[in-house]
């Protein structure tokens, strides 16, 4: 190819990464800041807003609450997810192109919209809401997650291992276990990380499906309608450093299959 | 080469749970928006067009879904405009750096939504950072007052958020472009910017469509950012489905706004893929 004039793309790009990170970045300094969390410039650096953080029993129950939702999304995700997307890849029935649709809707739907239909099933079923009825609305809506990135895997999967396990005497189990779930465990990781991370920031479900006891998000929710303090801005920096780990475990899983992963460009296929 | 065991014991259970705890809810939703609410409070189970008449009769309904909408367009374009070339940077300029920078696109995906648009209400308030900062430079005397509780703080805080929704599907239909059909072009005279407009774009469409769908459909049900930084102008139509859930206690109507809301998600779903498929190359 010829040499091109760059021109003004690093120019754009660099303004647009200055747009995405700014605010994250700031977020970060007014944690530090002894004068609340506007004013320019930041004063009084402290660490005063980290300690009050530590000690503050509201917080830590309710992270507590969000690593329990986050831990049974995962485990209900996957159950069905990696189930849907083998019966998406090597079964056919009627309605299968509605449920692929339906599986995958959560995704692109507007979390109101889940959350509600959803408060309106445990209603019927006269359910009281709380910290279970959370766990059952996002596990549902992440299914299309693990079915997405399980469903990638599939693509790739060596179909000859499973049928010289069937082959050489294996029954379906047996080949389940010891060859396709192998195979497909970078999916399956990557799926669970991406599935914990999502459940634990989730805030448009929970906010219909909630009981008595808060999750994370929901208790910076009520929070932020109180009057802030940096100690908001505490929590979310460690969330941040929790998201970051998060992400960079999961590119290296993915990429470690090959080139890059694509969140969002199976989803509307 | 599967049994019919096989086969029924990985249907059979996503099926069911499907069925019950996202067909049978949306299905649900249906019925409540025929239902209605009795004096004393209670859900009426008997069948009336009542909601969606009140929907078309009572002025606020369409206009605040007409705002919602127009917001939700700024927010695509908006996407659209910062997503593009950066995504067109990424897949034909970035070279070495691509990696750290595509890194870069999906970190804030991971950044907890409310983090980010707490973020915002930070920089954007009369004591925030961005009005301390002008006043500290000498720009402004008084802090500027458009700048939070106004549509234009939720159409800036949903950009700021949808952009890496928009940027990702893009991305990756120019990473699908042939590169030989770019150095064809090249080679038979067309200059960068003919090469652009006529193989680049119109292969790109499909994720520009994807891309743009994400950030319509997203931020268009968003209730969280009007409520923490939209101030009483920039209510939009799931704030009211919220309050009709809440302290207003319509359930009915409510769902009845859902439901189209959920009509026209999924219209524009339709609309959005049978364009791809007519812009595919394939």
């Amino acid at each position: 190819m010829r040499r091109e004039r760059t021109g003004w793309l690093p120019g754009h790009a660099v303004a647009v990464f200055a747009f995405l990170y700014l605010p994250i970045v700031t977020l970060i300094v007014y944690s530090f800041n002894g004068q609340g969390v506007g004013g320019f410039p930041p004063r009084n650096l402290t660490l005063d807003w980290y300690r009050a953080l530590f000690a503050d029993d509201a917080i830590w129950d309710s992270v507590f609450n969000s690593l329990r939702v986050a831990l049974a999304a995962v485990a209900i995700a996957l159950a069905f997810g990696v189930a849907a997307a083998l019966a998406l890849d090597r079964a056919n029935f009627p309605g299968k192109a509605l449920f692929r649709r339906l599986v995958l809707l959560p995704l692109i739907l507007p979390g109101i919209i889940t959350g509600l239909s959803l408060l309106m099933l445990f209603r019927e079923a006269q359910t009281k809401l709380s910290l279970w009825t959370v766990m059952l609305g996002h596990g549902t809506a992440l299914i299309s997650v693990a079915t997405t990135e399980v469903f990638a895997g599939l693509e790739k999967l060596d179909r000859a291992q499973e049928e010289a396990s069937l082959d050489l005497g294996a029954n379906y189990w047996q080949t389940f276990w010891r060859i396709t779930l192998p195979n497909l465990r970078l999916s399956i990781l990557g799926a669970a990380l991406l599935i914990f991370t999502l459940s634990m920031d989730e805030i448009a479900v929970s906010f219909f499906l909630i009981g008595r006891d808060n999750t994370l998000p929901l208790e910076i929710w009520g929070r932020l309608r109180r009057g802030i303090t940096p100690e908001i801005n505490a929590i979310s920096t460690v969330m941040f450093v929790f998201s970051l780990i998060a992400i960079v475990t999961w590119y290296r899983l993915r990429a470690g299959g090959e080139g890059q992963p694509e969140i969002a460009g199976e989803l509307l296929e | 080469m599967f049994s019919r065991a096989y086969k029924a014991a990985i249907t059979v259970p996503p099926l069911a749970w499907v069925g019950v705890f996202l067909l049978a809810p949306y299905a649900l939703m249906f019925c409540y928006s025929f239902w209605s609410v009795s004096s004393s409070q209670q859900i009426v189970h008997s069948w009336t067009f009542e909601n969606y008449r009140e929907l078309l009769h009572v002025g606020v309904y369409l206009e605040t879904l007409f705002r919602s909408m127009w917001i939700a367009v700024r927010v695509m374009l908006f996407s659209l405009v910062l997503g593009y070339p950066l995504a067109y940077y990424l897949s034909f300029r970035a070279r070495k750096r691509k990696d750290l920078l595509y890194q870069l696109v999906i970190i804030p995906l991971w950044v907890s939504y409310l983090v980010r648009a707490y973020a915002w209400k930070t920089i954007l308030g009369s004591d925030g950072v961005l009005n301390t900062l002008l006043q500290y430079a000498h720009l402004t005397k008084h802090p500027l007052e458009f700048l939070l509780y106004s549509p234009f703080a939720v159409v800036l805080t949903l950009t700021h958020i949808y952009t890496p929704f928009a940027i990702l599907p893009i991305y990756a239909s120019l990473e699908h472009i042939p590169r030989h059909l770019v150095e064809a072009s090249q080679d038979l005279g067309a200059s960068p910017l003919e090469t652009f407009w006529r193989v680049i774009l119109p292969l790109s469409i499909p994720g520009v469509l994807a891309g743009a769908t994400f950030a319509f459909v997203l931020s268009l049900g968003d209730f969280l950012a009007p409520l923490l930084l939209g101030g009483p102008s920039g209510i939009m139509i799931s704030n009211i489905v919220v309050s009709l859930f809440g302290a207003a206690y319509n359930w009915p109507l409510g769902a009845a706004i859902s439901f189209c809301m959920l009509l026209l998600v999924v219209g524009l779903l339709f609309l959005s893929e049978s364009l791809e498929k007519k812009w595919s190359f394939r």
